[in-house]
């Protein structure tokens, strides 16, 4: 992890409110795992005063722009048009100087290769199943499990298809894909694999629900929770989650930016966790 | 023949704070720099004046519930509660690592009674790797210990007087500007025994969500910090200056090396970086170099030319 002082590749709209940013970072690809991320500085100058964290999507090489320049690695963020950060973060441009720390976190768990992988992605909570994806189909037949409000809630099902995933869309509205939550699609497809492991990242309500459904069914499943931060680097205690053995006497708090974001569903104690977990008060 | 002074000559940054020498005057804010370990891969910590750690107990605290943080304009508020591993996790798994680096090692800590802040003190008395201690009785955010302390001018005097028959390091005490005349309270810290006073903590502070019309913070109120105290803490730093004679360590909403100057200038011997490390990692190290670089323009050869040198 570094951090670097950087520029934009592109950021673009991609759907009404969601973005796709490309940084330029030399060297990150080779560091980063599925399931980690990176802190974002939105601007040199203060507010806003805190950086943002933004789950890694994926990251790659694009060929050099004339013979004997180097390639440029990059990193790819998809981010929600939430408040006063992504509100500047949307008006940057190829070419702007930005920073970024990372890669940071405990990304996704490795687990037995043959089962059948089952992610669960709600709204901009895809993030950061798009590079697991691309490590699970070398070994597993993986689906992925959409949901979103609204069809525009529905973000790079295609890239997903292009890597050899079974993709299934539902919709609050039924403006795409099935009517309903995915929580039921996941349902029904846990009856046909029941031996699949879960991979969730989504609104802790949408969470909840799949941990529920995992846990009574005996299947195994990682979630991705999304924190608000200020360091990101475990020295603040800002964005913790109780742990399994949490108790009023002996507290058990970890650090969503350093023991998770990815936990192992069992690590976590849900029936203490609620909204505010792996939250803060907001940004500025 | 008189040798003309380079311009490239850098300047003395050394001080000595309490009696601990430092390379530089820059350290870390406690609660905001972990336990060192944190910010390796950013910062050689041989590179700053001062390391100084999480606040400790004697035994782990757990801190408080979430939400802990809230950004605010320019600034943040917190109310982690203290969150930390207790001195028994300290001694064995943090120290081993810091006394790997050749800078000094300033260990925080508080108590939840007078008591606690005694059987601390004295049990970091014994340890080697530590070259001083910061006397917490500021923070806002725990009901017992901490700002109850720090807020009554013989309530610290008599909790400094017995971590002071405790202990023969270095004692720092940290001030809390939540209160009427800081100076008040910083004269009787130095007349129990202190020798540096750091100042400010955080300044209390609330903000609500206007849509569920909540406080931001599971705990209500937090400690604000950020450049957006930075002027309340150059007048607080300034005000201890003139009323004590033991060195001061300013702290609050330093982001740049502008910023460390004007605490010098205000008459801080030393400045702690806080709420900026979390902005920006390698921030501590920009600010050593800006303070450089200013001495360096201005001809300054030694930092103490700059310290205390308000002009009025």
């Amino acid at each position: 992890m570094q951090n670097y002082k950087t520029i934009i590749l592109s950021n673009q709209e991609i759907s009404p409110g969601y973005f796709r940013m490309r940084i330029l970072a030399p060297g990150f690809g080779a560091q980063a795992r599925s399931g980690q991320f990176l802190m974002f500085r939105v601007q040199r100058s203060l507010p806003p005063l805190l950086r943002r964290p933004f789950g890694i999507f994926r990251v790659g090489v694009l060929p050099p722009d004339c013979e004997g320049m180097e390639p440029k690695e990059f990193v790819e963020i998809l981010y929600k048009v939430v408040g006063s950060g992504t509100g500047i973060m949307c008006e940057l441009h190829g070419g702007d100087h930005v920073e970024l720390l990372g890669p940071l976190g405990t990304g996704f768990f490795s687990s037995a290769p043959k089962k059948e992988k089952i992610l669960v992605g709600g709204g901009i909570g895809l993030v950061p199943l798009y590079m697991l994806a691309s490590e699970l189909v070398e070994q597993s037949s993986v689906r992925l499990l959409m949901g979103g409000r609204t069809r525009d809630d529905i973000l790079a099902v295609t890239e997903f298809e292009r890597l050899g995933v079974e993709t299934y869309v539902s919709t609050d509205d039924g403006s795409l894909g099935e009517e309903g939550l995915v929580t039921e699609v996941l349902k029904r497809k846990l009856v046909k694999y029941r031996d699949a492991e879960v991979y969730a990242c989504g609104p802790m309500p949408m969470l909840k629900a799949v941990r529920d459904i995992c846990y009574n069914r005996g299947v195994a499943l990682q979630v991705s929770l999304e924190a608000h931060m200020a360091c990101g680097v475990g020295a603040c205690l800002g964005c913790v989650v109780k742990g399994a053995a949490h108790t009023e006497e002996t507290p058990q708090y970890l650090c969503c930016c350093k023991a998770g974001p990815v936990f192992k569903a069992e690590s976590l104690d849900w029936g203490k966790i609620d909204s505010d977990d792996a939250s803060c008060g907001g940004y500025a | 023949m008189a040798m003309k002074k380079l311009s490239n000559t850098r300047p003395n940054m050394a001080v000595e704070v309490a009696g601990i020498q430092m390379r530089n005057p820059i350290m870390p804010a406690s609660g905001t720099f972990g336990y060192g370990e944190e910010y390796t891969p950013f910062i050689d910590l041989n590179r700053l004046g001062a390391v100084v750690t999480k606040g400790l107990s004697l035994k782990p605290k757990a801190g408080n519930a979430m939400p802990r943080i809230a950004e605010t304009t320019s600034g943040m508020l917190n109310a982690i509660g203290l969150q930390n591993v207790g001195v028994d996790a300290f001694i064995r798994d943090k120290i081993p690592f810091l006394s790997r680096f050749d800078t000094p090692v300033i260990v925080n800590f508080f108590g939840n009674t007078l008591d606690e802040y005694g059987e601390v003190a004295a049990r970091l008395n014994d340890l080697p790797g530590i070259a001083g201690v910061e006397l917490n009785i500021s923070c806002p955010n725990v009901k017992a210990g901490g700002i109850v302390f720090g807020t009554d001018p013989s309530a610290a005097s008599e909790v400094v007087a017995l971590v002071r028959s405790k202990l023969q390091k270095p004692l720092i005490v940290k001030l809390t500007p939540n209160v009427t005349d800081i100076s008040v309270i910083a004269r009787a810290v130095e007349e129990a025994g202190a020798d540096a006073i750091c100042c400010i903590n955080t300044l209390t502070g609330m903000s609500i969500d206007i849509r569920t019309r909540k406080p931001r913070l599971a705990n209500m109120t937090g400690g604000l910090s950020g450049p957006a105290i930075r002027p309340v803490a150059v007048r607080m730093v300034y005000q201890v200056a003139q009323h004590v004679k033991i060195p001061v360590i300013g702290v609050g909403g330093i982001v740049n090396a502008m910023d460390a100057l004007e605490f010098l200038i205000a008459g801080a011997t030393a400045v702690q970086v806080g709420t900026a490390n979390f902005v920006d990692p390698t921030a501590m190290i920009s600010i050593i170099e800006g303070v450089e670089a200013f001495c360096l323009d201005e001809g300054i050869e030694d930092i103490h030319q700059v310290i205390g040198s308000l002009q009025l």
